[in-house]
């Protein structure tokens, strides 16, 4: 079941004009955004399938780059994005892509600093709702079934231990998992699927061990 | 969860609830929540569907120019009491106008189920309200059952027009709307399922053309229709008609209508009216030479 809620269906509040390519894609922005975790310098786009046809019309430019920013689907400030985004020292490249894509509407977020780079992918499936399905090239698998915890790492031993012994403690149930990296010893990536609501808490405290790089929920 | 029109009909009608309860209860289960919290929530998305109508009849115009000020039309002609179509019927077509009108002009709506078909549900509701004599809760209620068949087309089928053509969207919406009326009038869950199922029928092979990759032509005058559509539909389930195709065989022909839609069709506005001679000037002289397509 791709929607469990029927905010997913009478929602979102949002700006207009279109759920998929406005809200999803000020989700993907937003989502991006939380996990580059500061102001980038740069933030390339590239968009495929739909989002690459009609992008302006529909404000998935304005959109996206509002999410970056942190703002959120019924943010008034969405249709001026990119005037705040330039204000901010943000630069924006928009690209656009004749690839295949599994879905219509698809989005390539590249933030970047001095500092680092941070890559995902995001598909709208409609009505504002969004599955991410890449990850600093990492290719993200979630069912959509429940909320899931997203945890980029340095591949060490004991990190999966850690993340995975803070929810045991807090009782919280994994319903799935999945761990990959690139390259032994460099980044690596867990996706977990839990049974319950997390709360800010349990975030907070996965994102305050040693090997933790950035820590992110989907699906609330 | 259910997963049919079918399972939900049966809950709602083996327990003796209307289908707006099973859609509460679920989502207070899902979310781990309390009624009231997820009542709440509905309720404030209903604020937000009365400001979208009430900025429109203020008049509002796109940035394009493309549309608006139609919904103020429309109140007017009404009130000149020399329409055809009837008072109710063509309230709900200002309102759903208008929350279109609001937003093309990128302005704060609640999708319902889509942003480009929102103003099919809250038209319909504003339009019924008085002679129903709806209540608050009622009006919440009419925005759960729209959202328990939408959640049914959603997980069967689709609700993007870029998967499956304007049939997901307005046709969607338009079932809701027609669904949640029946509700709201009385009638029985399984006269709310023949009601979508009809609506639904309909609409199937709505093409999704975006005039110039935008949410205006012809996105705000098909949820006027999606609103007229909807109380049709609702008054053939209550007057006893039924649908010969059950509402998920509906849904699922839908899918595949949609899945057999070429691309050009679906939201990408390279065929339909958005590859017509106007178009195509419209569209030169909002975004300049440089087309908002790809050949």
């Amino acid at each position: 079941m791709k929607y469990r809620s029927v905010f997913d269906i009478i929602g979102p509040v949002m700006v207009g004009p279109s759920s998929s390519h406005t809200a999803g894609a000020a989700r993907i922005g937003l989502m991006a955004g939380k996990l580059f975790g500061r102001t980038p310098k740069l933030a390339h786009i590239t968009f495929y399938g739909s989002f690459a046809d009609t992008y302006r019309g529909h404000g998935t430019d304005v959109a996206i780059v509002g999410g970056i920013m942190g703002f959120d689907t019924f943010d008034l400030r969405i249709p001026q994005a990119l005037d705040i985004a330039k204000e901010r020292g943000i630069e924006v490249v928009f690209e656009t892509s004749d690839a295949l894509t599994d879905h219509p509407n698809t989005a390539r977020v590249r933030l970047e600093d001095k500092d680092g780079t941070f890559e995902i992918v995001g598909i709208s499936i409609g009505g504002g709702t969004i599955e991410i399905t890449e990850l600093n090239g990492f290719p993200l698998k979630l069912s959509g079934g429940g909320p899931a915890l997203v945890v980029l790492h340095h591949d060490r031993f004991g990190a999966i231990a850690a993340v995975t012994g803070i929810l045991a403690r807090h009782e919280l149930n994994i319903g799935h998992m999945e761990v990959s990296r690139h390259e032994k010893g460099k980044q690596a990536l867990m996706a977990i699927e839990i049974d319950d609501h997390l709360s800010k808490d349990v975030l907070a405290e996965i994102e305050r061990l040693p090997q933790i790089e950035r820590v992110a929920i989907f699906g609330e | 969860m259910f997963k049919s029109v079918e399972e939900l009909v049966r809950t709602a009608t083996e327990r003796g609830i209307p289908i707006s309860e099973v859609m509460i209860e679920q989502e207070v289960h899902v979310r781990r929540s309390t009624r009231e919290d997820v009542v709440g929530m509905m309720e404030r998305n209903l604020e937000v569907m009365e400001e979208a109508v009430a900025r429109a009849l203020e008049g509002v115009t796109s940035v394009t120019g493309l549309t608006g000020n139609d919904a103020v039309l429309m109140t007017d002609y009404i009130r000149s009491g020399k329409s055809l179509a009837g008072d109710l019927i063509l309230d709900a077509v200002a309102k759903a106008i208008g929350t279109n009108e609001v937003n093309a002009a990128m302005g704060r709506i609640c999708a319902t189920p889509t942003a480009g078909s929102a103003g099919v549900v809250p038209g319909t509701l504003f339009a019924v309200k008085d002679r129903l004599e709806m209540d608050r809760d009622a009006m919440v209620r009419y925005l759960f059952t729209s959202g328990a068949f939408g959640f049914v087309v959603a997980n069967n089928a689709s609700i993007s027009g870029a998967a499956g053509g304007c049939q997901a969207e307005v046709g969607s919406a338009t079932g809701m709307a027609a669904a949640a009326i029946v509700e709201a009038a009385g009638g029985t869950p399984e006269q709310s399922a023949t009601a979508f199922a009809i609506a639904l029928k309909n609409m199937l092979g709505l093409v999704c053309d975006p005039v110039a990759g935008l949410v205006e032509v012809p996105c705000v005058k098909r949820n006027a229709m999606g609103g007229a559509n909807a109380i049709v539909a609702a008054d053939m389930a209550l007057a006893g008609i039924t649908s010969r195709i059950p509402c998920d065989e509906v849904i699922s022909a839908m899918h595949e209508i949609g899945q057999m839609m070429p691309t050009a069709l679906k939201e990408t506005a390279r065929g339909g009216l958005a590859n017509t001679p106007t178009a195509r000037r419209l569209e030169r002289n909002i975004f300049g030479e440089k087309e908002n397509v790809k050949k």
